[in-house]
């Protein structure tokens, strides 16, 4: 104990790296506990150098632990720090450390989860996705890199964060700033949630509801037009008229929905399914049955 | 269409990368954008893969780990319907009934996922005998050897449809109807329902719904692209939280940001 042993930047850069791979051993058991030892031994490494020190932190870092993997950064910093000032003699027991890694673990999930499952990923998702569709390249590639720039750049300034706050973090985290970053996260997300269930959930209805025919000179009389190339030309002038292209104008079911507002079934859907999850139904058998209606609705002529 | 020696062992590979990120969920190979593309990428039939992978993620969006739940598995389903695809050789028109297939495979994933996790308790046990020991290197030895069997849950089924082979798998989708691969494509239109409903349960509060609603009806303008609906999100949301400052004592009360408490529409929808 003649001089105090510190973690180098290196070692927090190495712990970084290795906090990717957090989840790998995830048990039912003790869930993220080896992932998490795996993790700090960098750290452990620089700290302890007695085979008795050494199993001694092994063995309290495989106590159970489980939240969200990018907020176990700060985690990690704190327990990095509280690691460092009891290699250097203070009175830390395994009760505290443990205590600390249980007290953020649920707070910090609870951000984790709005902030990145259910606002980052499906906005850069939708947005990679519609991309994707139209068969655009940009989509896949403008995913990965935005998606791991964020989580890398989150999981070094958290962590960095915890080592540097210490045990002082607990008092920094309840204060507004998290609720707010969470509720901002909220907001975004439902609004975006919002446009999506009108984009893409698509429920189309296609029986006939009126088929009357279109007043004279309503539509383009075909007969009438000269033929060849001028005649494709006539035609398409007189639609950008507004002429309809058919003698008689065929309402579907779905375009009397669409008068109310363009997307108003898929919304019925997505309301529906909220019910049924909250039903405790699956959603595997969920899915199933969309595909088994999708199929039979066809069949019938409705969809 | 019939890959060779190299395109196999590429495509094993992107498997496992996938299998792999199903767990860690760090840099996200697993997601149907990126696994798809991947596997159209090394087999060369990139475009339709690029576009089946767009829309199994659609369908995806929603899904996630949230704390000892699994979602179905994303994974297997991208990596499997993507290859499915590809030795079915009817490019983009094989879509439909590849996505089909992908749902079905989410579910077995899932299967696998939870064998693979108690698998990894015996893992655990051995780390601890490491740990009485002080042995670093065994956890990491440990670590990886968990992280690989999580890539293999994947690269096993994807090696056992290419070992299958093209004939059969090409036999099996010409022999689906058309009104088969329309109706399901039908579906395909309506399961993304059930990713934002699911996400929607977790976010919904009494606080947020109008928000629900700008977003629905905004979304109605076509001319508004996505990046355009994130920018006025955004917008919203800053000048949500700023006014709720100045209003000072008004936003202590809306705190509870935890789900199921003061939604309205989840109390309406309980209530049936």
């Amino acid at each position: 104990m003649a001089e105090e042993i510190h973690i180098t930047k290196g070692d927090r850069i190495k712990v970084w790296w290795r906090s990717t791979f957090l989840q790998g051993s995830w048990n039912y058991e003790r869930m993220q506990n080896g992932g998490w030892a795996y993790t700090l031994i960098p750290a452990l490494k620089r700290l302890y150098h007695t085979k008795e020190d050494r199993a001694a932190a092994l063995k309290r870092h495989l106590e159970f632990f489980n939240t969200h993997p990018y907020l176990a950064s700060p985690i990690l910093g704190v327990t990095m720090a509280l690691e460092e000032e009891r290699a250097n003699g203070a009175p830390i027991d395994d009760k505290a450390i443990q205590g600390v890694k249980v007290g953020m673990m649920g707070p910090l999930a609870g951000v984790g989860d709005p902030v990145f499952w259910f606002t980052v990923k499906p906005i850069i998702g939708a947005l990679a996705a519609s991309l994707a569709m139209a068969g655009n390249l940009m989509g896949p590639i403008l995913y990965f890199v935005l998606w791991n720039a964020i989580r890398m750049a989150f999981l070094w300034y958290t962590q960095e964060f915890g080592y540097k706050a210490g045990s002082k973090i607990t008092e920094d985290l309840s204060g507004g700033l998290l609720q707010e970053v969470t509720k901002g996260a909220t907001i975004l997300g439902m609004f975006i949630l919002g446009s999506l269930v009108n984009r893409w959930v698509s429920v189309k209805f296609t029986p006939v509801v009126s088929d009357v025919p279109n007043q004279k000179g309503a539509y383009i009389d075909w007969s009438s037009l000269p033929s060849g190339k001028s005649g494709i030309q006539k035609a398409l002038e007189l639609q950008s008229q507004g002429l309809s292209l058919t003698k008689n104008k065929v309402t579907t079911l779905q375009d009397n929905l669409d008068q109310l507002i363009p997307g108003l079934m898929g919304l019925l859907l997505t309301l529906f399914c909220m019910w049924l999850l909250k039903k405790k139904v699956s959603p595997i058998i969920i899915i199933l049955g969309l595909f088994v209606v999708g199929v039979v609705f066809h069949v019938i002529g409705l969809m | 269409m019939t890959l060779n020696f190299i395109q196999i062992i590429l495509v094993l590979i992107v498997s496992f990368l996938a299998g792999m990120e199903g767990i860690l969920d760090e840099f996200h190979f697993h997601q149907p954008v990126i696994a798809c593309t991947l596997i159209g990428l090394v087999t060369g039939d990139l475009t339709p893969c690029l576009m089946l992978g767009g829309q199994l993620q659609m369908i995806a969006l929603g899904w996630a780990n949230i704390g000892a739940a699994v979602a179905p598995d994303a994974a297997l389903a991208s990596v499997a319907s993507a290859i499915i695809l590809v030795l079915g050789g009817q490019g983009t028109k094989g879509i439909s009934s590849a996505i089909a297939i992908a749902v079905p495979l989410a579910v077995a994933g899932l299967l696998l996922t939870t064998l693979v996790r108690t698998l990894a308790t015996a893992i655990v046990h051995i780390m601890d005998r490491a740990a009485e020991e002080g042995s670093f290197r065994k956890i990491d030895f440990w670590q990886w050897v968990a992280i690989c069997m999580q890539g293999l849950r994947i690269a096993i089924p994807a090696g056992l449809i290419l070992a299958v082979g093209a004939g059969p798998v090409r036999a099996l989708l010409e022999q689906m109807p058309d009104w088969l691969t329309k109706g399901l494509g039908i579906g395909g239109g309506m399961v993304v329902a059930v990713g934002y409903a699911m996400v929607i349960n977790m976010m919904a509060t009494r606080e947020v719904w109008p928000f629900f609603a700008i977003g629905f009806v905004l979304a109605t303008v076509k001319e508004i692209t996505l990046i355009g609906l994130g920018a006025i999100g955004i917008s919203l949301a800053l000048i949500y939280l700023a006014l709720s400052k100045q209003g000072g004592g008004s936003s202590n009360g809306g705190s509870s940001n935890n789900s199921g408490a003061g939604d309205p529409v989840g109390d309406i929808i309980d209530n049936y």
